[in-house]
């Protein structure tokens, strides 16, 4: 039976909502309302009016060569470290799934990372894998140049893939780690009784009922890597060596905030809001399909 | 179809040991149910079994090859949770046929080998099902389906009954049974339920404490219980237990106001001993029968075919089943009688069954009448 509560009057229901309404609007639609006007004007760098251009800004941005770069980045970035993050997560939950002894520690210890403001974590990467200091440059004293992310675009792609990495990591193993155990013991050893190995019982029976965990962190890896990625570019490369890793939420920043060209970013920001929104439908339509909810 | 030789199996848990060295023999194609109270360790021994618990001590052989160390596949047992632990994303059909699956069958067997099993369980409209679909009835067939389907050599149960309501546990029971016969597979049934137990078993182990305490048919059991432990799992209502004390002629019971004569001792006077009657072995008869124990009504409960009857003998709490239709005021006094022949006796220190009486009728002390 499901619990409801009924208002006799509807104006009390929306009392109750409008804290709730209100903030949304503050912090979501009027914001996101403002950056799409913003988007259909040219804003003069130092205030004093704008002029109405219609979709010219998203006519320049798209047919720019640097931002379809920025772009190619992005989904590069988002796919590897959402890709690494999950995998290095579910195996490690797998791992201490089975055999539980100090999971509680495990738990703090893994939440860390997350807890950890991205540009804090941006600077200690920076120094972990400097070529010339850090951990790399023991590395790089027996191949000499095999690590420079100061000028090899793909060796800053990977350090801040790495960063972010590092960090959902902790976040997906909590999941992870919840999903195994939710699962009753008694399945996995009659599975066990039915011949099916580890491995094997981890495919037919432990995989498949964990998939509703492994879309929701899909969603939510994919979505924060396109936002919570800034403070890891801006500490680490700034977007280079070569835009190599400016990514679309960087590039946003740059050019409003150091190129000064407001319009463009805003309009900058709807398309990322736009790709994310069309990834998330994209997700829910045909990966959804594949999860078997209890 | 195998044997099962269980030979001094001890299980720790870290510091506590929860089965102190059991020793059983169970013969190819027995049905054995294991009977206890929760906590005995008789799921325990179960998994063991079944290779889901490490052996701490001993061995445990199927067919005469030790299984310790074998994985729970390479043991040929399949077993029936309590929970029925069906894959709740994979349907009836791909349930059943998992362990063909693993195992490698082709697709055309597997699903002819699924259909005859689903044919024998009824569950033949039921194969595109997913487990969230059935009743707990069908699903508990699924569960054996799912253990049927390998033709094993040994079927474990392990409290499979305990989920259902009660019309649909006696209906599974008998199923239980006439797959039993059918399959005439080895079977180790475990539960706490002691109608499941009797009506099951060809053979019934009653554990507790983490220790057998006695191994028989269900009538042996019932009617020579080896310990007073047995003797009061076993029936219901639980057999009647009097506290007692050998002297010279006989044995007194409930601190001296009355009075059991038995012929012969061979304890020492002044040892305890308990004396126990079956509630259904005790008749009712006017107060004041010569022989007879004199009662006080407490409640009486009202079965249809019989009635229990809760009298208080001096303190002591004492049932009778009766099937006469006789309706006794709570409050009346009533004479209790029973014959020597129905009386067990128990050392109150060990609680081992004593065979040493022979008892004859009681005969009450004449202050209490």
């Amino acid at each position: 039976m499901e619990k409801r509560v009924t208002f006799s009057k509807w104006t009390i229901g929306i009392l109750f909502a409008v804290p709730q309404l209100f903030l949304i609007f503050t912090f979501f639609y009027w914001p996101a309302g403002q950056a799409v006007y913003w988007s259909l004007t040219l804003q003069q760098p130092w205030g004093g009016g704008n002029i109405w251009v219609g979709l010219d800004n998203f006519r320049s941005i798209l047919s720019n060569a640097d931002y379809w770069n920025s772009i190619t980045a992005s989904l590069i970035f988002a796919g590897i470290s959402t890709g690494l993050a999950m995998f290095i997560a579910l195996v490690l939950a797998a791992l201490t799934d089975r055999q539980l002894a100090g999971s509680r520690l495990y738990r703090v210890v893994l939440i860390w990372p997350y807890g950890i403001a991205a540009p804090a974590l941006a600077l200690a990467f920076r120094f972990i894998l400097a070529p010339e200091a850090g951990f790399m440059a023991v590395v790089n004293q027996f191949w000499p140049g095999f690590w420079d992310p100061g000028l090899d675009g793909a060796d800053a792609m990977a350090s801040i893939i790495i960063a972010f990495s590092w960090k959902y990591v902790g976040y997906n193993f909590i999941f992870f780690l919840a999903a195994f155990q939710a699962i009753p013991r008694s399945q996995i050893e009659a599975a066990a009784m039915d011949g099916s190995g580890v491995i094997r019982r981890f495919w037919d029976i432990q995989f498949p009922l964990i998939t509703p965990t492994i879309f929701f962190l899909l969603v939510i890896n994919i979505t924060e890597s396109f936002q919570d990625s800034f403070g890891i570019v801006d500490i680490m490369t700034s977007g280079g060596p070569a835009n190599a890793t400016n990514l679309m939420v960087y590039k946003i920043y740059s050019d409003g905030f150091k190129g000064l060209d407001y319009s463009g970013a805003a309009a900058q920001s709807i398309i990322l809001m736009l790709l994310i929104i069309v990834l998330t439908i994209f997700q829910f339509r045909f990966i959804e399909r594949r999860v078997h909810y209890r | 179809m195998a044997s099962i030789t269980i030979r001094g199996v001890k299980k720790n848990y870290a510091k506590t040991q929860v089965v102190h060295g059991v020793d059983l023999d169970f013969a190819s194609g027995e049905f054995v149910v294991i009977l206890g109270p929760s906590g005995c360790g008789k799921s325990t021994l179960l998994r063991m079994i079944a290779g889901l618990e490490e052996i701490s001590d001993g061995t445990i052989a199927i067919d005469n090859t030790v299984v310790n160390k074998l994985e729970p596949r390479e043991r040929g047992c399949a077993m029936v949770f309590q929970n029925y632990a069906l894959y709740p994303h994979m349907s009836v059909a791909q349930n059943i046929g998992y362990s063909l699956k693993v195992a490698g069958v082709p697709s055309a067997e597997r699903t002819q080998r699924i259909q005859a099993v689903a044919r024998v369980l009824e569950l033949e409209h039921l194969l595109d099902r997913k487990p969230m679909a059935l009743s707990g009835g069908q699903r508990q067939r699924v569960a054996m389906g799912r253990a049927m389907i390998r033709e094993p050599k040994v079927f474990l149960f392990d409290e499979p009954l305990s989920n259902l309501d009660a019309k649909l546990r006696v209906q599974m029971r008998s199923e239980i049974r006439k797959l039993h016969r059918r399959l005439s597979a080895t079977s180790v049934f475990v539960t706490h339920d002691q109608v499941e137990a009797m009506t099951l078993a060809d053979r019934l182990v009653v554990m507790n404490g983490g220790r057998v305490e006695q191994v028989g048919t269900p009538a042996e059991v019932y009617s020579r219980p080896a310990s007073r432990f047995v003797a009061t799992f076993v029936g219901a209502p639980a057999m009647n237990m009097l506290e007692g004390e050998v002297t010279l002629d006989g044995i007194s019971l409930l601190g001296d106001s009355r009075k059991l004569n038995v012929s012969r001792t061979g304890l020492a006077v002044g040892s305890k001993v308990a004396v126990g009657i079956r509630p259904e072995a005790v008749r009712m008869a006017t107060p004041g029968t010569p022989g007879a124990l004199a009662a006080t009504v407490d409640l009486v409960e009202e079965l249809g075919a019989g009635r229990v009857i809760y009298v208080d003998l001096d303190g002591a709490p004492f049932s009778v089943v009766t099937s006469e239709i006789v309706h006794p005021e709570p409050g009346s006094a009533v004479g209790l009688q029973f014959a020597e022949s129905d009386l067990h006796f128990f050392s109150s220190e060990t609680g081992a069954r004593l065979d040493v009486f022979k008892a004859s009728v009681p005969e009450p002390a004449p202050a209490t009448l």
